[in-house]
């Protein structure tokens, strides 16, 4: 095993030094980035802009109003924009934790454990990843509503807490990080189930445990359309659904443009943080890893 | 391993709400009644409306009546609106108020989704225009919701940039069509006017004043007039004017379009009576250059105007309080504290008619013409009525399909009106609907 990989790295190596194609790949990943930045940097000019200056001016000359649309959004209808900000962090952070419990537990026992209806279980979740979580939404609802959970937090946080593609991704990372080996030594020792679990596996698959986190963390943070369905109360609503009811305001009142830029442009700051914390965490486990083998 | 029993409690849940799923409906009458057989307290309302600062005329009101108390809660508009009440009204747990745009009513009243208010709200009749009473009862005996807002079209004209280029305000829309061509000819990068193939609520509102009707009821079945001859007179007229490149094609509401007001390179806009709040936020350099005049007519002599926009305050047919919520819905839309709350805290137009002495000084926008709120209420009275049908959103987004199309092809309008006609008879064939022929 540990030879196998050495090879392979060597061989990485040595095709990192020839570069056969040059800086093309740079290039894509340059241009990729710029695909991806452009339309955030947008945001973060556009919301500088005043009223007057948003359709006005150059699309990339930064204007004066940011303090007066910070003012504003804050102000709007008593700050509900903390209160939907918060209703976000609760769904979101809530949400990933409880999913990657969800999904590390399942993922681990389907790695590790044979049972039966093994097979069965795994080939299903497989199914589950192929049917968009959009069109569950529908039925989801009526069926919250006649067990009378509708417009309320759990609505938007049980249908997002198993999570099939997640339960997949702990399966293959506790397959690979967690070795049959240290489990069967534990049980020699006396180790049960609970435990192996908590002091072998859990703690080997962290950095699996991570990724998924950040994954569940941001898909639900962006999540509009379950929340537009479940829920009615605004005092619930996430940001996407908040930032939404300005936007479509009726035909007879001006969609509040700068107020939902200001609003997009700090909806993003969370999770630009999240990553940059989370980023360096799963860089330090993925060399642990490496170390332990 | 508690999470994890969590998740299977929770799975065993749904499992049991699926069987009784199948079992059929036979449970569902059994909530309401729960409802009606708990102890007299306050009796709870909610309400789901964007009319903004809702929350804040809603206070007025529970602190008026502490027996019935009224939790607003401000819902995205438009047409996700109207899918989400639907949704929520199929589950069995929608609000117990809902604002309702006089477009998307009928489809709420074919699914069986408002209560019939008659028995509750009849004195309110005299309240209003008959026009408007028309939207909420369909042409029939029902009264569906009771009108809040409304939207008469009115001429939006750049006074200052008309007496630049030497026009008058056009009194027929053959004197729009001469000024459009007039202008135009004097600096090609000016336009008197744009049609949006992106707004199907404007171009319905023009084709109620050549009077079109779209829909009716006779007995149980309905009536598909789109293609009528008003409307194909109204398509053609704007058709050629797009085809000679005497007004543009841009639709509204665009970046492009805000820049074109702003900087006065479009001279009007026959919008309704809610404009000013748009082109206060969307054209601010204008603010003091813009003025109203009555739509331009198709006849001399004549005097009509039509409706954009504008939507009414329904009650769930589900609501086991329908009493309590009609009788906040007639407060809310005939009560003059309420009426003037909706003219100050929600910026909207009040449907009934004395709303209209509650509007006392012009828009800000508008502080050029301190009578706006007088002749606004003038034009309001010679609106065309209208009845709108079961599935308006066919309709509008066959319109915006077809007349997409026929901008960027310089096609015929009223070709397009026949697409219109098509799709809407044949989804209503579809859903199942009774049409007379």
């Amino acid at each position: 095993m540990a030879t196998t990989t050495l090879t392979a790295k060597g061989h990485l190596r040595v095709a990192a030094r020839r570069r056969p194609y040059g800086i093309a790949p740079t290039a894509i990943l340059l241009l990729g980035a710029l695909y991806c930045l452009l339309p955030v940097s947008w945001v973060l000019v556009a919301a500088t802009k005043s009223k007057a200056e948003l359709f006005s001016t150059s699309t990339f000359a930064p204007g004066t109003g940011l303090l007066t649309n910070l003012a504003d959004l804050a102000a709007y209808r008593d700050g509900v924009f903390w209160l939907w900000m918060l209703n976000t962090l609760l769904y979101a952070g809530g949400g990933a934790l409880l999913s990657t419990a969800v999904s590390a537990v399942s993922g681990y026992t389907l790695a590790k454990y044979r049972f039966r209806g093994r097979n069965l279980i795994f080939n299903l979740l497989i199914g589950g990843i192929l049917v968009p979580a959009v069109v569950l939404a529908i039925p989801q609802y009526l069926l919250f509503s006649r067990i009378g959970l509708a417009d309320t937090y759990w609505s938007v946080l049980l249908p997002q807490i198993l999570h099939p593609y997640s339960i997949y991704l702990a399966r293959i990372y506790a397959t690979a990080a967690v070795p049959d080996a240290l489990l069967e030594a534990g049980r020699i020792d006396g180790a049960g189930h609970w435990l192996l679990l908590r002091r072998v596996a859990l703690p080997l698959m962290i950095p699996g445990m991570v990724t998924i986190f950040l994954f569940q963390f941001v898909a639900i943070w962006n999540n509009f359309l379950l929340p537009f369905i479940m829920l009615g109360d605004d005092q619930m609503f996430p940001l996407t659904v908040g930032l939404y009811t300005l936007l479509a305001a009726g035909a007879n009142q001006p969609s509040l443009y700068n107020l939902i830029l200001t609003g997009t442009l700090l909806s993003i700051i969370p999770l630009i943080a999240l990553f940059l914390t989370m980023q360096r965490y799963w860089r330090t486990d993925l060399a642990g890893g490496g170390l332990k083998s | 391993m508690q999470r994890n029993r969590l998740a299977v409690a929770a799975a065993a849940a749904l499992a049991a709400t699926l069987a009784a799923g199948c079992s059929g409906a036979a449970q569902e009458p059994a909530a309401p009644a729960a409802q009606s057989s708990a102890p007299a307290g306050p009796v709870k309302l909610t309400y789901w409306t964007w009319v903004p600062n809702m929350d804040k005329i809603a206070a007025a009101w529970n602190s008026a009546n502490p027996d019935i108390q009224v939790t607003v809660s401000k819902q995205a508009g438009g047409d996700d609106a109207a899918a989400k009440f639907l949704t929520a009204a199929k589950a069995g747990n929608p609000p117990d108020l809902v604002q309702a745009e006089y477009q998307m009513l009928p489809s709420f009243v074919a699914a069986d989704a408002v209560a019939d208010l008659s028995g509750d709200v009849a004195q309110a009749k005299g309240e209003f225009g008959e026009g408007i009473w028309g939207l909420v009862t369909l042409g029939t005996d029902a009264v569906y919701a009771l009108p809040q807002d409304s939207g008469p079209m009115m001429l939006y004209y750049r006074q200052d940039l008309f007496d630049k280029y030497g026009i008058e305000v056009p009194k027929t829309w053959d004197e729009y069509a001469e000024a459009a061509r007039t202008v135009h000819k004097k600096d090609p990068k000016v336009f008197l006017g744009t049609f949006s193939s992106k707004d199907p609520g404007a171009f319905v509102g023009l084709a109620q004043q050549a009077g079109a009707q779209w829909w009716s009821i006779s007995g149980e079945s309905w009536k598909v007039a789109v293609n009528d001859d008003a409307t194909r007179k109204v398509a053609d007229y704007w058709g050629g004017l797009v085809k000679e490149g005497a007004i543009d094609d841009q639709p509204y509401f665009t970046p492009e379009w805000n820049k074109a007001l702003n900087d006065g390179k479009l001279l009007t806009w026959p919008s309704a009576v809610w404009a000013p709040g748009v082109l206060s936020s969307n054209a601010p350099k204008a603010k003091g250059r813009w003025a109203i005049a009555p739509l331009p007519q198709w006849g001399t002599g004549e005097n009509a105007s039509g409706f954009w926009g504008g939507s009414s305050t329904a009650v769930a047919a589900k609501s086991p309080n329908r009493a309590a919520a009609a009788k906040f819905a007639t407060w809310l839309n005939t009560d003059p504290e309420a009426l003037g709350l909706l003219v100050k805290e929600g910026a909207v137009y009040p449907a009934a008619a004395k709303g209209g002495t509650m509007l006392g000084e012009a828009p800000d926008y508008f502080s050029n013409q301190p009578d706006f709120w007088q002749r606004a209420a003038a034009i309001s009275a010679t609106a065309r009525g209208f009845t709108f049908g079961p599935n308006v959103n066919v309709t509008y987004n066959a319109f915006k399909d077809a007349f997409d199309k026929a901008v960027q092809d310089r096609s015929a309008f009223s070709e397009a009106v026949g697409k219109m006609q098509e799709a809407t008879v044949a989804d209503m064939q579809k859903s199942g609907f009774q049409l007379a022929q």
